[in-house]
């Protein structure tokens, strides 16, 4: 079995390693440094770290000021206050005028588990996605993560970064010549009857789909889209043109995420049938993580039904 | 460049007319609040700030954020006044011919440190201008000014908790007491007295001063640099509309722009109050 590690540790780690590469990263959280793993950056760089207590919107314009000042901070609290409470502030503050401030929503999606739907956020990609000029991006594994961050520290401009809470395997290190790079989708195995467009800890879910369609007789290609906006769309042109019929597949609302992405985008240019995998227009629940992605049908026997849903559309 | 004394408010009834012309001009923009915080916002620009205008993007400059950015209208005239651009400009103001945006832009206009415009956020982000000061080493200062409606808006409170748990003593925030807004009264609409009181138990230095009386706005601001370990507040009475007689203590004149009639009265008021000053 392969290594498991959750985004979120893995976030953490590389934020406290690569401080001392660069002298501008800043960062900041709201009394979860605990949870968003911001806590290792926090103890290696005490005097770089800033805690702005239970105040989400306001942390968030404090990182939009330092900006201001040439620093490069990264806000830290669960998505539902990144991309939700403070949705405002990230909109007027840091993304009207352009500052660099990479947001950090950690504890995305349904697999926060227990906490239930009041920290379940399955709409940050939408509301992130819809801010001009902001970068989306949902790393899958600890190794792509870590890649992830020094490029959006690298990055100049305004950022969303998901991380989420289980720890899942690390599925980048075995395709070859894997490489990170924002806005650049990667193709994680090739395939010619359907593809599956995901991100997050769905890439896991969707290599694993691929192999029960694989097992029928299906070849499905899988890519992992961990930069939802930009889009990379001429991989999804491609993959629209090669395969015929795309399945997204994402810890989300079905409703203005990814799935919605490459539906925005194939509708204008290349229309295939399109089949959106993820949290259908419902708050999430209380549970353990599995037991709660496994209610929402975020698994790989739903998804390989989606595909094959998908592949039965086909003219 | 340190105007003090008649210059000083022949500066700010200079803005004045300026603002008023540019909101007449564009048939739209926030007059009232702009006239009650233009005594202080000229006194920072022509007095108190470390500013120039040919090099806007200093990064030793004091910063400024107009926390109560519908009154841009006073920020735009102060900083055309002061050479960031041409005054001609003013005519631009809130126009699609223009980038002189409805609200303060800090892409497009020169001078303006933050964009600003929803309200209860220009403070946080001049916190994080006086924190990254002190984190960088540089010695800079940060000033701000807020409506008095604005600070209903919680986040306002989130920053002043925030500014004095980092004792930041390099940010200075004047308070806008005018006591009116868009609905009214503040005192009818949301109560805010007694606003030095609440400062002062969030471990700010506070200066209550008459916001119209420039030896005031000027011994506050000395004071306010002297203060160790603590941001200050200037807590200003002010009159919404002040110098223009028809607009004064009008809510009504929140967010409207005057008829050509009503402008001619204004500039005419406002010429003679310059007049005086220089005569």
């Amino acid at each position: 079995m392969a290594d498991k590690i959750a985004t979120r540790n893995a976030y953490g780690e590389a934020l406290a390693e690569l401080g001392e590469k660069y002298p501008q990263l800043v960062v900041l959280d709201a009394d979860l440094s605990g949870a968003t793993m911001s806590k290792f950056f926090a103890a290696k760089f005490p005097d770089r770290f800033f805690d702005c207590g239970i105040a989400e919107a306001n942390m968030t314009v404090i990182a939009a000021g330092m900006a201001t000042c040439g620093l490069k901070p990264f806000t830290n609290t669960f998505a539902i206050f990144a991309a939700g409470r403070a949705y405002e502030q990230v909109r007027n503050s840091i993304a009207y005028p352009g500052l660099n401030v990479t947001v950090v929503g950690s504890h995305g999606g349904v697999s926060v588990g227990e906490d239930g739907a009041t920290h379940q956020c399955i709409e940050d990609f939408s509301l992130m996605r819809t801010i001009p000029g902001m970068l989306v991006c949902c790393p899958c594994d600890g190794n792509e993560m870590r890649q992830a961050v020094e490029a959006l520290i690298n990055y100049n401009g305004p950022a969303y970064l998901r991380l989420e809470r289980p720890s899942t395997e690390i599925v980048t290190d075995s395709i070859e010549c894997y490489k990170f790079e924002l806005g650049k989708g990667v193709t994680m195995k090739d395939g010619g009857d359907v593809t599956i467009i995901a991100n997050g800890i769905m890439v896991p879910v969707a290599l694993k789909a691929a192999d029960l369609l694989a097992a029928e007789g299906i070849s499905a290609r899988v890519i992992d889209m961990h930069t939802i906006k930009p889009l990379d769309e001429d991989l999804v042109l491609k993959a629209a043109k090669e395969t015929g019929c795309i399945v997204t597949s994402e810890e989300h609302s079905v409703i203005g995420g990814l799935g919605a992405a490459v539906c925005e985008y194939l509708s204008g240019t290349f229309p295939v049938p399109v089949v959106r995998h993820g949290v259908n227009d419902q708050f999430g629940r209380s549970g353990t993580a599995n037991a709660v992605l496994e209610y929402f049908g975020l698994t790989p026997e739903v998804l390989a039904e989606k595909a094959k849903a998908a592949i039965a559309m086909k003219k | 460049m340190k105007l003090t004394g008649k210059a000083l408010a022949a500066a700010a009834y200079k803005a004045r007319l300026l603002a008023v012309d540019a909101v007449f001009t564009a048939a739209s923009g926030h007059p009232g609040g702009s006239m009650s915080c233009m005594d202080a916002l000229t006194t920072l620009y022509f007095n108190e700030m470390n500013i120039d205008p040919a090099d806007p993007k200093n990064p030793d400059r004091d910063r400024f954020v107009l926390s109560k950015g519908h009154c841009s209208p006073a920020l735009y005239s102060v900083l055309a006044e002061r050479g960031f651009f041409p005054v001609e400009d003013l005519k631009l103001f809130r126009s699609i011919k223009g980038h002189y945006s409805g609200h303060p832009d800090m892409v497009n206009v020169p001078g303006v440190d933050m964009s600003t415009g929803s309200l209860g956020q220009g403070l946080s982000a001049a916190v994080g201008m006086a924190l990254a000061a002190k984190h960088n080493g540089k010695a800079y200062r940060t000033y701000s000014i807020l409506g008095d409606g604005e600070i209903a808006e919680g986040q306002i409170w989130e920053a002043i908790m925030a500014a004095a748990k980092w004792k930041l003593d390099n940010l200075c925030v004047f308070v806008d007491l005018n006591g009116l807004q868009i609905d009214g009264k503040t005192a009818d609409v949301m109560p805010t007295d007694p606003v030095d009181a609440k400062f002062k138990a969030f471990n700010w230095n506070v200066i209550s001063i008459d916001g119209h009386d420039f030896d005031q706005i000027l011994a506050a601001l000395a004071q306010a640099r002297e203060v160790k370990g603590m941001p200050t507040a200037i807590v200003m009475k002010t009159t919404k509309g002040k110098g223009i007689s028809f607009m004064e203590n009008q809510a009504g004149w929140h967010g409207k722009a005057p008829n050509a009639e009503q402008f001619a009265t204004a500039k005419a008021e406002l010429e003679a109050k310059i007049a005086e000053l220089e005569g």
